[in-house]
C-alpha cells in the first residue's frame, strides 16, 4: 500500500465519484504530482457514492445541472459503465401533468428526446405496473444507471497509467494547515503532506475538513431512504443489472428501480431527516458504512404501501423480501445546487461536495479546467461556493433551508416560489414603511426585497387592461399586475426603488485604475466622477458578470453589482489585485443604502430636494457625484437599468429611511409611487433589453453573441481582451433577440404568459440549431406594459436572426406564434434613449 | 395447535463498534440503531415454523420504552401475529424483575384464556448478556426450562428440543409443555419481511401494559467494554493465483462445500 507523500501539487480529499472524476481530469490536463486521500477502502470508502442508486435521469429545469449531467452520462459510456433502461416519470394528477408539460419545455430546450405517454405506453413497458391512478407519464428513452465505483477505479487507473497520481486510502485527515490565507498542508494519520493546492470532495464529510481551515462548504448530510426488495421472478426472468424502465412515482416521491431480481424503492417523501457532519460514525462504528445510517422504518410505512399499490404483483410476489433497508446518507445544500470552487476564506482550498452520481464525472471535469485555466466550458457559476454570504455559511441557515426543500425533490416548484423559512433577514433601512406600504417581500440572498406594493393596487384602476391581467394561475403565481401598473406610473411620471440589495465593494489603492483596468472590458482611465457599465469576462471570453464601476478618486472606484451574484463578483475582483499590494477590495455592500430614482419626473422630484445642478449639461448621463438631498449627503449617479432618466442614489445606511421619505414627500405632487423589483428586475429592463447576468448573459455567451460590444475594443490589455478580439473577427454561432409573442390564446380559449425557459421553435413546431450545436429558449420573458406586448429574449440561429421572423414558442405543449422584433441590442421602447436624457 | 409466546429486547445492532452511553448504564445505539439479538430473531422465526407446521399462533412479548414498538412490529412482519409491550424505562430493571413482568403477562393471558403452551426467549440478551432471564422465569412459572437451543418441534404435545453438547456432539431434550425454551442463534435462517407483512404488522394493535411492581431485585453499577479482540489481516496471495486458497478458506468457514 502507497505511503503518504511528504508533498505533492494537489491533494485530493476524497475517493468517492468527484473525488475519483477529479483526479483523472486533474491528470488529462497535465497535472502531475496529484494525491488522493480517502479514510476509506478502496474501492468504496463508505461515502454515498457506495450506496447510490446510481440512475440518471437527464432533464432538470436548471440548464447547468442538466449540461453538467449529459457530459457525465458522455463520460460514463466511453468507460462503458452505463445500461440504457429508459425512465418514467409518472403523473397521478392534472396538476402533475402539467409540470412534466413543463418538463417537455426543458427536455426541448437542452435537446433531450422525451415524450409525454399515456397509461398503456408505461403498462405495456412495465407489464406488472398497475396503470388504474395513471393520468399520463414524461418518457426518457435515455435514462439509464451507471456503475459508479467501477467508473471511479477506471479514472483512477487513468491519472495512475499517466504516472500522475499516487493513491493513499485508509488515510485520515487530522488537520488542515493554513499559512498566511493560504492553505499550506494536509496533515494525516498517515502524515504531513505539503501542498499549496487542496481539494474537498469528502461528500458529507466537507464541511468537517473544510472547517479544520477555518472555512465553510455549507452542505448537511440527510437522510434518503431505500429498500430493496427481492427475488422478483418477473424481474429475474430477464437477464442483467436492468431490463426494464425506471419509474420515478412523482406524486408518492417515490422511485422504484431495478436492480437484477431485486426492486429498490426509494423515497423523498418522508420529513427531512438530517445528520451532524462531525457525527457521522466512524468506519469501525458503523453497521454497514458510516453514510448507510440505521432505517427508520416508520419513516418509510406509507411509501412502502403506495409502491405495492403501483407494482403488487412484483413487490408482492412470493419469496420478494425486503432485505436491505437504509437510511443512505447524501448531502443537500441551501439552494440546491453543488458546491464547487476555491473557498472565498483559503486561498487553495477547493470545494467539490455536494454533487450526486449523475453530475460526477461533468463535475470532476469541470472543477479541473476551472483550476487549470480559471474557467470551465460548462459555466457552473450557479455552483459556485463563492456565491455564500456569511449568513449562508451558518449551519442553522443550512438546516432550515434543505428541511424545506426536502419536500420538494420530486416537487412542482414554481419558477418565483419563495421560500417560507429563513425571512426577514437582511432588512433595508426603509423596511418598516415599505411593510406600511404593502410591500410584496420576495427574498434575495437574504435581502427582503419588495416585489411590489399592495398600496398601488389603486393604479389597477387607473391603467385598467394596459396592465395585462393573466388569467393563468400557473401564470400569475407570485406575479401580480400591480407590477405592471407600477411600471407604467414610472414612465409615465416616477418610480422609486428599493436597490438596499446591491453588493458594493470598492478598489482602492495608488494602483486601483491599473487593477480595474485589467479586470473589465470597459475603458477604466476615466476622470473621477464618470460611471462606467461594463462586462468582466473570462480568459476565454465568456461573462463572469455585468456591473457599474464608479470613479470615485484617482484611487478610488466603487463597483456596484447585482447582490445575487455579488460575493462571487467580489471573490473574482479581489483575486485579481496586484501582487504588490498596490490595490485592494474593501467591502462596503452594508454600509450603503441605495435608492433608484427614475422616470419623467425624476429630475423635477430631485430638484425640490437639491441645490446643486443635476440638469443635463450639469449633471450628464454616466456621471456621479456627491450631492445634497434635503440635509443628506448623498452619492449620485446618472445610469438606469429601466431606460428613464434619474439617478442612483447612495446614502449611508442609516440614512435611507430618512432618504426615502424625502423622495416620497417630493414625489407626492408628479405622482412618483414606490416600485417593486418586478419593474427594475424585469418589466423595465426587458422592454429596453437590457440583457440580466444569470439570464442571457453567463460564462457560455460572449459579449458578441449578446451584441453588447462597442466599436472599439481598448488598447490596454484586460482579462479576456485576446478571446474577445478573436469573437468580434467571427461570425457569431448564435445572435441574442427581442421577440413578442403574436398570440397568447392556448387551445383552450386561455390566454397563457411564458415565465422564461421555454424553447423556442419554427413557426410550425420544428427543432431550431444554432452554431454551438444548442436549441434557443426563452432567457427572459416578462410584460412589455408600455408597448402592450409580452416579451421573451433568446439566442437564434444567425440565420433566424431577423427582423420580423416568424417563429413559435412552446409553452405546456402549446404553440404560440412569435415575431422576432430586436437582433441585437436594439430597444423595443425608445430606440434613440431619449428618455434617459 | 401450539400457542407460542416469543420475549424479545430492542437492543442496539451489535455488528459495529460497540459503543456505551456516557453513564455506562446501556450501549448506545446511535450509530448502529436498534434491532433484536440475532438469538431472538431465531426464536422467532422457530415459532413462525411452528406454528406453519402445526398451526397456532405466535405472540410476542417485550419490556422496555415506547421505540420498542419498532421492534415488535418488525417481528410481527415475519409471522407473528399479537404482540405486548410492558413500558418502561428498562435501565432500572435487572434480571429478575423481567422475568417477573413476564411471568406476570403470561399469568394474565392465562387468566384471559391465552395460555402459552411454549415461551421462547433469546439465551441472553445482546447488550446486558445476564444469562439468567429464561431460567428465573420458568421457576416463576413453575415449568420445565432448556437453554442453548437451536431448533425445536412439537411432538404429541411435548417439545421436542435439539441444542449442541459442551464436547461438539448434540443434545435432545423432551419436554412437557408448557415449557420454556431458550434459543441460540443458528438453527433456522430468520426470513426477511415481505411488504405484505410489513402492511400487515402495521396493523397489528399492540397491547400495552404497566409493570406490575417497582423494581426489586439487584440492579446495575455499569456496564463495561470486553478489551478490543485483535484483529490480525492474513494476505491469501494476490491475482489469480491467490483463488485455491481463497477456495480452501471458503470451505473450512462452510460459504462452500
Amino acid at each position: 500500500m502507497a505511503e503518504v507523500p511528504g508533498s505533492a501539487r494537489v491533494v485530493v480529499i476524497g475517493a468517492g465519484i468527484v473525488g475519483n472524476s477529479l483526479v483523472h481530469h486533474l491528470a488529462r490536463l497535465g497535472w502531475r504530482d496529484i494525491v488522493q486521500i480517502d479514510k476509506g477502502a478502496l474501492p468504496n470508502p463508505g461515502g454515498s457514492t457506495g450506496h447510490a442508486s446510481n440512475f440518471i435521469f437527464p432533464v432538470d429545469h436548471s440548464r447547468e445541472i442538466t449540461d453538467l449531467t449529459l457530459d457525465s452520462v458522455r463520460q460514463y459510456k466511453e468507460m462503458d459503465v452505463f445500461t440504457q433502461s429508459g425512465g418514467y416519470e409518472i403523473a397521478r394528477t392534472e396538476e402533475r401533468m402539467e409540470e412534466l408539460r413543463r418538463r417537455m419545455s426543458s427536455a426541448r430546450a437542452w435537446g433531450i428526446e422525451a415524450e409525454l405517454v399515456g397509461p398503456e405506453h408505461v403498462k405495456e413497458k412495465i407489464p406488472f405496473i398497475e396503470t388504474d391512478d395513471i393520468v399520463g407519464a414524461f418518457w426518457t428513452p435515455s435514462v439509464g444507471v451507471v456503475d459508479s465505483l467501477r467508473a471511479g477505479t477506471i479514472m483512477r487507473e487513468k491519472a495512475l497509467e499517466l504516472g500522475a497520481l499516487t493513491v493513499v486510502p485508509n488515510v485520515e485527515v487530522t488537520d488542515l494547515v493554513v499559512t498566511d490565507g493560504r492553505i499550506s498542508a494536509v496533515e494525516t494519520s498517515g502524515g504531513t503532506i505539503e501542498a499549496e493546492t487542496v481539494v474537498v470532495a469528502c461528500g458529507v464529510w466537507s464541511p468537517r475538513i473544510a472547517k479544520m481551515a477555518g472555512a465553510a462548504i455549507p452542505l448537511t448530510p440527510a437522510v434518503h431512504q431505500m429498500i430493496s426488495v427481492g427475488p422478483i421472478p418477473q424481474l429475474a426472468e430477464r437477464p442483467g443489472e436492468i431490463s426494464f424502465p425506471i419509474v420515478r412515482d412523482m406524486d408518492t416521491f417515490c422511485y422504484e428501480r431495478q436492480h437484477g431480481a431485486d426492486m429498490e424503492v426509494g423515497s423523498y417523501a418522508h420529513r427531512a431527516i438530517l445528520h451532524e457532519p462531525d457525527e457521522i460514525p466512524s468506519i469501525d462504528q458503523a453497521k454497514l458504512s458510516p453514510t448507510e445510517m440505521p432505517f427508520t422504518q416508520e419513516d418509510f410505512d406509507p411509501q412502502l404501501e403506495q409502491a405495492f399499490e403501483l407494482m403488487p404483483d412484483a413487490l408482492g410476489a412470493d419469496g420478494a423480501e425486503i432485505r436491505y433497508a437504509i437510511n443512505g446518507l447524501l448531502s443537500l445544500t441551501p439552494d440546491g445546487a453543488p458546491i464547487l470552487g476555491e473557498t472565498s476564506e483559503v486561498k487553495g482550498l477547493w470545494s467539490a461536495a455536494a454533487v450526486w452520481i449523475k453530475e460526477g464525472p461533468g463535475v470532476g471535469r469541470a472543477v479541473a479546467e476551472w483550476m487549470t485555466h480559471g474557467s470551465s466550458e460548462i459555466d457552473v457559476h450557479h455552483s459556485d461556493i463563492a456565491r455564500f454570504y456569511p449568513h449562508q455559511r451558518t449551519r442553522s441557515h443550512v438546516k432550515a433551508r434543505t428541511s424545506e426543500a426536502f419536500i420538494k425533490t420530486y416537487g412542482i416548484v414554481h419558477p418565483g416560489e419563495q421560500w417560507e423559512g429563513e425571512r426577514g433577514k437582511r432588512l433595508a433601512p426603509m423596511h418598516t414603511r415599505q411593510t406600511e406600504q404593502g410591500a410584496r417581500f420576495f427574498e434575495t440572498v437574504g435581502w427582503e426585497r419588495p416585489h411590489w406594493y399592495d398600496g398601488n393596487e389603486a393604479l389597477l384602476g387607473e391603467y385598467g387592461d394596459r396592465v395585462m391581467p393573466r388569467e393563468h394561475e400557473w401564470d400569475s403565481r407570485w406575479w401580480s399586475p400591480i407590477i405592471n401598473a407600477e411600471h407604467l406610473a414610472m414612465r409615465e411620471r416616477a418610480g422609486i426603488v428599493d436597490l438596499t440589495a446591491f453588493a458594493i465593494f470598492d478598489v482602492v489603492g495608488p494602483r486601483a485604475m491599473d487593477a480595474v483596468q485589467r479586470i473589465v472590458v470597459a475603458q477604466a482611465d476615466v476622470a473621477p466622477g464618470k460611471v462606467i457599465y461594463t462586462p468582466v469576462i473570462d480568459e476565454r471570453g465568456g461573462f463572469k458578470s455585468d456591473l457599474t464601476v464608479m470613479r470615485l478618486a484617482h484611487d478610488h472606484y466603487r463597483v456596484v453589482t447585482g447582490g445575487a451574484h455579488g460575493m462571487a463578483d467580489k471573490k473574482w475582483f479581489a483575486d485579481r489585485m496586484p501582487a504588490d499590494g498596490g490595490a485592494a477590495v474593501v467591502d462596503v455592500t452594508s454600509a450603503y443604502s441605495t435608492i433608484g430614482l427614475w422616470g419623467p419626473k425624476a429630475r423635477d422630484i430631485l430638484g425640490r430636494l437639491t441645490d446643486d445642478d443635476i440638469s443635463d449639461g450639469g449633471f450628464g448621463f454616466l456621471s456621479c457625484r456627491n450631492i445634497e438631498v434635503g440635509n443628506l449627503g448623498v452619492l449620485a449617479s446618472r445610469i438606469s437599468y429601466v431606460g428613464e432618466l434619474g439617478w442612483e442614489l447612495y446614502v449611508p445606511m442609516e440614512e435611507g429611511a430618512r432618504l426615502w421619505s424625502l423622495l416620497h414627500e417630493a414625489g407626492e405632487p408628479d405622482g412618483a409611487v414606490p416600485v417593486g423589483i418586478g419593474v427594475y428586475g424585469t418589466t423595465g429592463r426587458i422592454e429596453k433589453g437590457y440583457r440580466a447576468f444569470g439570464f442571457e448573459l453567463d460564462a457560455e455567451r460572449s459579449i458578441v453573441e449578446a451584441s453588447m460590444q462597442r466599436p472599439k475594443v481598448k488598447q490596454a490589455d484586460f482579462i479576456g481582451r485576446e478571446a474577445y478580439v478573436k469573437q468580434r473577427e467571427e461570425e457569431p454561432k448564435t445572435v441574442l433577440c427581442t421577440m413578442t409573442v403574436d398570440d397568447h390564446t392556448s387551445a383552450s380559449g386561455m390566454k397563457r404568459y411564458m415565465l422564461g425557459g421555454e424553447p423556442v421553435l419554427t413557426g410550425d413546431g420544428g427543432t431550431l440549431t444554432d452554431g454551438h450545436g444548442h436549441h434557443p429558449y426563452v432567457t427572459s420573458a416578462g410584460s412589455a406594459p408600455t408597448l402592450g406586448k409580452h416579451v421573451l429574449m433568446a439566442y437564434l440561429p444567425p440565420d433566424q436572426a431577423t427582423l420580423g421572423n416568424q417563429l413559435a414558442v412552446s409553452y405546456m405543449e402549446e404553440l404560440y406564434p412569435v415575431t422576432v422584433e430586436s437582433v441585437d441590442s436594439t430597444p423595443l421602447l425608445d430606440p434613440d434613449n431619449a428618455r434617459i436624457r | 395447535m401450539v400457542d407460542v409466546l416469543v420475549c424479545v429486547k430492542r437492543v442496539p445492532d451489535s455488528s459495529g463498534q460497540v459503543l456505551l452511553t456516557d453513564d455506562a448504564q446501556a450501549v448506545d445505539a446511535r450509530y448502529v440503531g436498534s434491532t433484536l439479538s440475532e438469538h431472538e430473531n431465531c426464536a422467532v422465526e422457530l415459532a413462525a415454523q411452528l406454528v406453519e407446521a402445526d398451526g397456532g399462533t405466535v405472540s410476542l412479548v417485550s419490556i422496555g420504552a415506547a421505540e420498542t414498538v419498532e421492534q415488535l412490529r418488525s417481528a410481527l412482519a415475519v409471522g407473528a401475529g399479537a404482540a405486548t409491550l410492558v413500558e418502561t424505562d428498562l435501565r432500572d430493571f435487572g434480571p429478575s424483575d423481567i422475568a417477573h413482568e413476564i411471568a406476570e403477562v403470561v399469568r394474565a393471558h392465562a387468566e384471559a384464556g391465552r395460555t402459552h403452551d411454549l415461551v421462547l426467549l433469546g439465551n441472553d440478551a445482546a447488550d446486558t448478556g445476564d444469562f439468567q432471564v429464561p431460567v428465573r422465569l420458568a421457576h416463576a412459572l413453575g415449568r420445565p426450562v432448556v437453554t442453548g437451543i437451536r431448533t425445536v418441534s412439537i411432538q404429541d404435545g411435548r417439545a421436542i428440543a435439539h441444542g449442541d453438547a459442551p464436547d461438539g456432539g448434540r443434545e435432545t431434550f423432551d419436554l412437557p409443555l408448557p415449557a420454556v425454551v431458550a434459543v441460540s442463534e443458528g438453527g433456522v435462517s430468520p426470513r426477511y419481511p415481505t411488504i405484505k407483512g410489513r402492511m400487515g404488522a402495521k396493523k397489528v394493535e399492540i397491547e400495552m401494559r404497566q409493570p406490575s411492581r417497582a423494581p426489586v431485585g439487584s440492579g446495575r453499577v455499569r456496564l463495561t467494554l470486553p478489551p478490543p479482540t485483535p484483529s490480525s489481516v492474513q494476505v491469501l496471495g494476490e491475482g489469480p493465483e491467490a483463488a485455491p486458497a481463497v477456495v480452501d478458506l471458503f470451505q473450512s468457514l462452510g460459504v462452500l462445500r
